[in-house]
């Protein structure tokens, strides 16, 4: 059957299952969104600025684990996916973007709005075409999913010149694909797993870390059986958080720059280290020279590029983690490790997530603490990048699977609103909160407009300090206290808010935090809560810049009021 | 330690291809020394020969980003192998009737070959390894160049294997069979 480009790409589309899309149109893609009206099936969803398309369809990736789509005109539209594309890169979330190009005539001669869109995303995809004849367009679009979501996945970008849209060729959707220079290994080499059971087996003192990897690949079950069965303490990544239950007795939180002290204390004292689906980013490792010193490394991931990378590995084991765990585990011996278990328990006891205890304002700490009472542990957390996206991975205990969503590697300001609406419509049936900080939110703010158009029911809390807060506790504490171009004169967020026909309060005290949620959690739609938070509370533990994770700062001890772990609820069942 | 590294790869015969190695090379810092780009065995794929100086771990990511590179068939690193390598230069060298038989002589040490002749220059091909390029472009400097072009590397293993077909590299471990 003959179809225009724009009924190929849009059919395939729905052949690959999509059903919501996020874009903004304009010239180079009008033919293209004209023929969406012919497929009901693919919901768009307008944004209000490309950037906004792209974290849509990254949240929406991260909480529902299939691909998500956006669409962007050429030019100007094209270069407002780019930092979202980035986002996506570094953080291996599935995407398709599509682009429009000027019509093929105008190819190569600066026309109106041309710009090398393959060219400039060409270091932040995984792989990107520019489609010159509408008969390799289903194709290409099935080639595109496929890569977005195997191996380890990350963004690719269609771009497609203007009347290529137009063009008409047959249809046929390709049913096998052929891509001979990719084939992505999946089984672990069985002489490498037999390596590191040996050195599991003989560990004294073993640590796994697990990464985003573990819930990319959905091997909960797995990792929890080889925790379990071997009794060995595991700490995640900022983004491996809620691959296993955070109130599992092994689980020893996050590590890392702001993570627990204990968790880092235990990776520096590992005699073996077993890591999981994660990539050594420096922001986990501290220093690198001085990290994890006494450890034999395991190193376990999809992308073999990633191994011997950043850090040396003893063991690496490229593969699917499911599948390599699966073979582990039939392996491992089951093993007790009290003592060492133990060493982390009393660890975990001196070193408690605290707050300051001389503050009489309003602590973000308790905020999230209570966010996660009342959602009964069991929202999907979106965040943005600074102080409060630390409190939100420190003080809420996740236990499932993607539901703290946050950008990591890039660490994008302004990740979060986006990213929460492509959450709550990729899962609407799950509780979406949104902390963010007076800064980040102010880089996206304009998608308050799409929660209303589409009455997407995200909950947001603002931490309002006024500061861009992660910097100005840099210069506090490494820049003399010069706080320069770090204070924000903020907006009336609640009348904000109210502009867009969202409901909202502001928050100053700690008696009002609870009404407050419970004013949010009983609105069916989007709430919006300003917190006016103490201004220059910090994120603690902290390793400085450049050193290793054991030389973690704490709060100063005279300040200290620890928050007690028996807040945690009961463990629930993956 | 700083070796010099030889990889050849296999990738599609596309328009962009060179355009993802290079950038990858700049992003990642990769200092490549050549680069030699042509047509292989098969239509569809041309054959790069890449020459990286840098230490052994750096050269490994060379070759697994490289792999990582969807148009990218097949990557090697075939320095450790027994291998045959040559380049071609062309050398154009000022020559008067005087210098011309003295330029004649040390090009027929070095089985060059005169492919040209100006009124006052000769222009030389030579083939071989870097060493021996390099000794002859220095005997020659004496006489004046007055242009050098040289294509870098090209290479592959000694014996009846293909480079990248029947041996090492395939881009990861090969997939296990279920049992
Ligand atoms: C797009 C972008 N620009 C700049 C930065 C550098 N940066 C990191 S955290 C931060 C401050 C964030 O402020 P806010 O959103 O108010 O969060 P807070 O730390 O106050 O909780 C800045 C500017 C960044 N991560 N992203
Ligand atoms: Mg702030």
């Amino acid at each position: 059957m003959k179809m225009t480009g724009a009924q190929i790409i849009c059919e395939s589309l729905v052949r690959e299952g999509v059903d919501i899309v996020f874009g903004i149109l304009g010239g180079a893609v009008l033919p293209f969104y004209d023929t969406l009206p012919q497929f009901p099936q693919l919901h768009h969803i307008l944004v209000r600025h490309e950037q906004g398309a792209a974290h849509a369809a990254d949240g929406y990736a991260r909480a529902t684990g299939k691909v998500g789509v956006c669409f962007a005109t050429s030019g100007p539209g094209a270069t407002n996916l780019v930092t979202g594309i980035a986002n996506a890169y570094l953080d291996s979330a599935p995407m398709v973007a599509i682009t429009g190009q000027v019509a093929r005539p105008f190819i190569g001669k600066d026309a109106f709005q041309e710009v090398d869109i393959t060219g400039i995303t060409l270091p932040i995809t995984k792989h990107n075409y520019l489609v010159l004849e509408a008969s390799s367009l289903a194709k290409t679009v099935k080639e595109a999913f496929y890569l977005a979501r195997t191996g380890r996945p990350g963004p690719i970008l269609i771009d497609v010149p203007r009347d290529v849209f137009i063009e008409e060729a047959e249809f046929h959707y390709p049913s096998k694909i052929d891509l001979p220079s990719y084939k992505p290994t999946l089984e672990g080499h069985p002489a490498q797993i037999k390596k590191a059971v040996k050195l599991i087996d003989e560990a004294q003192r073993p640590v796994i870390i697990a990464g985003r990897g573990v819930s990319i690949s959905g091997a909960y079950t797995e990792l929890k059986q080889l925790v379990e069965t071997a009794q060995i303490p595991m700490v995640t990544t900022l983004l491996g958080i809620g691959s296993f239950p955070e109130s599992h007795i092994l689980n020893f939180g996050m590590l890392g720059m702001h993570g627990m002290a204990y968790a880092n204390m235990a990776v520096d004292a590992a005699d073996v280290i077993i890591a999981i689906g994660m990539r050594f980013d420096d922001r986990a490792t501290g220093r690198v020279s001085g990290f994890a010193p006494n450890a034999r490394i395991i190193h376990i991931d999809i992308d073999p590029a990633e191994i011997g990378k950043n850090v040396r590995v003893d063991v690496p084991i490229v593969g699917d983690v499911k599948a390599v765990l699966k073979e582990l585990n039939k392996l491992v011996a089951p093993t007790e490790r009290i003592k060492w278990v133990q060493q982390l328990e009393d660890w975990r006891k001196e070193h408690p997530i605290t707050e300051d205890s001389h503050s009489a304002g309003l602590l973000p700490q308790y905020i999230v603490h209570q966010i996660y009472q009342m959602t009964k542990g069991d929202a999907t957390i979106v965040t943005g990048v600074g102080q409060h996206q630390m409190w939100a991975a420190q003080h809420y205990w996740y236990d499932k699977p993607n539901r703290f969503i946050s950008s990591g590697g890039l660490g994008t300001m302004g990740f979060g609103l986006p990213a929460a609406i492509g959450a709550k419509i990729g899962c609407p049936d799950s509780t979406v909160w949104l902390i963010d900080g007076d800064g980040s939110f102010q880089m996206t703010i304009q998608e308050l407009a799409t929660i209303a158009q589409e009455n997407v029911a995200v909950k947001i809390a603002i931490f309002n300090n006024g500061y861009l807060g992660m910097v100005r506790q840099w210069q506090e504490l490494f820049y003399g206290k010069r706080y320069v171009a770090t204070s924000l004169t903020c907006p009336d967020y609640v009348k904000i808010a109210e502009g867009y026909c969202i409901p909202g309060v502001r928050v100053t005290r700690r008696e009002e935090v609870i009404p407050a949620i419970a004013q949010a959690m009983a609105a069916s739609g989007p709430f919006l809560i300003d917190f006016l938070v103490e201004p220059e509370e910090n994120v603690f533990p902290m390793v400085p810049p450049g050193a290793s994770l054991i030389e973690f700062i704490e709060r100063p001890r005279n300040m200290v009021k620890a928050l007690s772990d028996s807040a945690k609820l009961p463990v629930s069942n993956i | 330690m700083p070796t010099k590294h030889t990889i050849v790869a296999l990738v599609e015969n596309k328009p962009g291809v060179l355009n993802r190695m290079a950038s990858l090379f700049r992003r990642r810092g990769f200092n490549i020394e050549s680069i030699a780009v042509g047509l292989s065995e098969t239509p569809d794929l041309s054959r790069v020969t890449i020459v990286v100086d840098g230490a052994t771990t750096m050269v490994e990511q060379v070759r697994k980003q490289l792999a990582k590179v969807i148009d990218v068939v097949r990557v090697s690193d075939i320095s450790d192998t027994d291998l045959v390598a040559r380049e071609l230069a062309l050398i154009k060298v000022k020559a008067s009737s005087v210098t011309r038989s003295e330029i004649m002589q040390i090009v027929d040490i070095f089985r060059a070959n005169i492919i040209d002749v100006g009124t006052d220059s000769v222009t030389v091909e030579v083939t071989g390894d870097e060493d021996k390029i390099n000794s002859l472009f220095n005997l020659l400097r004496g006489f004046g160049i007055r242009e050098l072009a040289r294509t870098g590397r090209i290479a592959m293993t000694r014996g009846g294997s293909n480079s990248l077909r029947e041996k090492e590299a395939p881009k990861t471990h090969t997939r296990k069979p279920k049992t």
